[in-house]
């Protein structure tokens, strides 16, 4: 026989003390990607049919969904919910916002580039140019042969210092390492150009412009970067490893040079690739230690190289009459560039994953 | 007759001649990158010192060194600050964009795409600002000119071309994006998850979990990224040397053609062409530049080391 209070606590369950329904306080299932789409289309219908700009659609659309989503869910679901939703929608906005950049660099740098990306481009200097044809082959050559000058310096230093702080390094020397080559990343790229055009000035005295000058500006910038990379890679190698090599006799620097560097090689190799692309493009330490030749000279020890970056400047800033033929040779090294940085980037990203060492069968 | 106490000495091990190269040669490594960074500031002040001993009238103005740099360092501050004003925000809202909001598959390929815009040379930027993003300008300028002239920032005339410290401004704003966002992201990846969670468990949203328990513990690392960002836009150079329409003088006026250069633009523009004790003197703003951001890297650095050792996830 049910007595009265346990009549009332069951009708208690489905009557929340509010009174409310539990399933109230929610907008429907779908509402925020529908409510989008029928603002995109109406933003595409602005664009297409009401002769708007692309980029004032979009940001009349994206205020208009941020707007419509957060009144909906204030008024259904109260303020909380709709201040998450209302951030949800500003934190998607901004990662949107942040990659229009870089598709609008792609795209002008490919739409302006292909004009000249000829092989004609790819074989010929620019001695005795003067308007239409010429193009960068002195300045593709001294590119790589001053960047593989730079890798050449800050390789071994950033490796062996690496080594230092993982291996070897303990107290306050190791630590002021540690803290200066953080701060070294920090140095602007001018600066690193100034300070080796300072060192040669002092030897050879003003006025002075060599290809290993550019290459020694560059390894400023580059010797923090491996240095970084490789000390996080020699940091993942399990200390097991060094410990079997000890216990097999084997002296500390054939351990580090048989067994910590192999196994952090593929690591090692991604972090060398990373800072290569990071200093290929520079242009400001070359242009005031390298400046700029339109013929060939590929020896770094005698005066003044072409470089691409620094090419693609003096071709855009210094551009003859009529200037198209000049334009045209700029964007296409900075297409050339940019390919250059982009693949360096990608085989990067290939070494790491390819050639990862397993750690887990 | 007690056996003798003393234990019998440990072989001792012997230093062989590879292990005593090795470890000198990698110890010499790290010198000498100390020395490097003592060595840039040496032979910067050598060389920038005949510019500040020499009078007044030999330097390019006519002024003497403090006057001939103080507007491009009010220049390169100016626009500096305001980049990472409209950086540091964005760069936040990505960071958490990429790590809470994004889904979960296609989150690392999204971060990828951010650090590809720190790959991109800064020549190709300055290329950009001045042929693409220059134009777009013009006629939001003339708005502001127009409306919010009465702000100093907007004060005008506006520039025909486009080529203003605002460009400049946004043009660093993004090539500094991609370094904040790396620093900050890598912060809100190390927030304890058992905080993450027992904030949802209590029925915190999505953002007031990120308030309350990510926002809290990356707050040291924004601050730290934001100024390593600001170290970055300090010392960039073509980018600002090919977009900005530089004629001196002081002014905080974001949109005429009237623009203080910066200390590094203003390097890279004047270099190639000069001899002499104008040499010198570009080398003594280039030591100011140099101390400034030396200081702004290491104040960044030593927030964000701080971190490191007292946050509770490790």
């Amino acid at each position: 026989m049910p007595t009265p209070t346990s009549q009332s606590s069951e009708s208690d369950l489905y009557t929340p003390l509010t009174g409310a329904p539990l399933t109230a306080g929610q907008l429907p299932r779908g509402a925020a990607p529908l409510t989008l789409a029928i603002v995109a289309l109406a933003a595409l219908g602005l664009w297409q049919f009401a002769d708007w700009s692309p980029a004032g659609a979009a940001v009349v659309g994206a205020l208009v969904y941020t707007a419509v989503i957060y009144l909906w869910s204030r008024v259904v679901e109260g303020p909380r919910k709709a201040t998450d939703r209302l951030v949800t929608a500003v934190v998607t906005c901004a990662f949107l916002l942040a990659l229009l950049p870089l598709i609008s660099v792609v795209v002008t740098v490919l739409s302006n580039g292909l004009a000249r990306f000829d092989t004609e481009f790819f074989s010929y200097s620019m001695r005795g140019i003067v308007g239409e044809g010429g193009g960068a082959y002195h300045a593709i050559m001294g590119t790589l042969i001053i960047t593989a000058l730079a890798a050449l310096i800050s390789v071994p230093v950033g490796l062996l210092t690496a080594v230092y702080l993982v291996e070897y390094g303990r107290g306050k020397l190791a630590k002021a390492i540690t803290f200066f080559v953080d701060v070294m990343t920090g140095i602007p790229s001018i600066v690193a150009g100034l300070f080796a055009y300072a060192l040669f000035a002092l030897i050879f005295g003003p006025g002075v412009r060599m290809g290993i000058m550019g290459a020694i500006a560059l390894s400023v910038l580059m010797i923090p970067v491996v240095v970084r990379s490789t000390e996080e890679m020699l940091k993942l190698v399990p200390n097991e490893l060094r410990e079997a090599s000890y216990a097999l006799a084997v002296p500390k620097w054939r351990t580090i040079v048989k067994v910590v560097l192999p196994t952090a090689l593929a690591g090692i190799a991604t972090g060398v690739t990373l800072a290569i692309a990071r200093v290929i493009g520079e242009t400001a330490p070359l242009l005031i230690t390298v400046g700029i030749t339109s013929s060939d000279n590929f020896n770094p020890f005698d005066g003044r190289m072409a470089t691409l970056s620094v090419f693609s400047y003096y071709e855009y800033v210094n551009p003859g009459v009529p200037p198209q033929f000049s334009l045209d040779r700029a964007w296409a090294a900075a297409l050339t560039l940019i390919i250059i940085v982009m693949v360096l980037n990608l085989v990067a990203r290939l070494i790491s994953r390819l050639f990862a060492p397993k750690t887990r069968a | 007759m007690p056996p003798s106490t003393t234990r019998p000495k440990a072989p001792k091990v012997p230093q062989r001649p590879g292990d005593r190269i090795f470890a000198g040669a990698s110890t010499g490594a790290g010198v000498l990158i100390l020395v490097v960074l003592a060595g840039v500031a040496a032979f910067l002040l050598v060389e920038a010192w005949p510019s500040l001993t020499a009078p007044a009238e030999d330097i390019p103005g006519g002024e003497g060194v403090a006057v001939y740099v103080w507007p491009l360092l009010f220049g390169t501050l100016i626009s500096a600050v305001f980049a990472l004003l409209i950086a540091s925000p964005l760069a936040v809202a990505i960071a958490l964009f990429i790590t809470y909001y994004a889904p979960r598959r296609i989150a690392a390929g999204l971060g990828y795409l951010i650090d590809l815009l720190a790959a991109v040379p800064s020549i190709i930027y300055g290329l950009w600002g001045f042929t693409v993003l220059a134009p777009l300008t013009v006629e939001p300028a003339n708005w502001l000119a127009e409306n919010l002239g009465f702000i100093p920032l907007f004060a005008g005339p506006p520039s025909a071309t486009g080529r203003t410290m605002l460009v400049a401004v946004i043009v660093l704003a993004v090539m500094i994006l991609p370094i904040i966002t790396a620093v900050v992201r890598e912060a809100f990846r190390q927030t304890p998850r058992l905080h993450e969670e027992a904030s949802l468990a209590l029925g915190a949203t999505r953002w007031e979990m990120i308030r309350m328990a990510a926002l809290p513990f990356g707050r040291s690392s924004i601050i730290g990224a934001s100024m390593l960002g600001l170290g970055r836009a300090l010392g960039e150079t073509m980018a600002v040397a090919i977009v900005l329409s530089v004629s001196g003088g002081v002014t905080f006026n974001l949109i005429s053609s009237a623009n203080p250069s910066t200390i590094a633009a203003n390097i890279a523009l004047q270099f190639p062409e000069s001899s002499g004790i104008a040499v010198n003197t570009l080398i003594a703003s280039g030591l100011v530049l140099f101390a400034i951001t030396l200081a702004v890297n290491m104040v960044a650095r030593a927030v964000i080391n701080r971190r490191k050792e007292f946050s509770g996830a490790n």
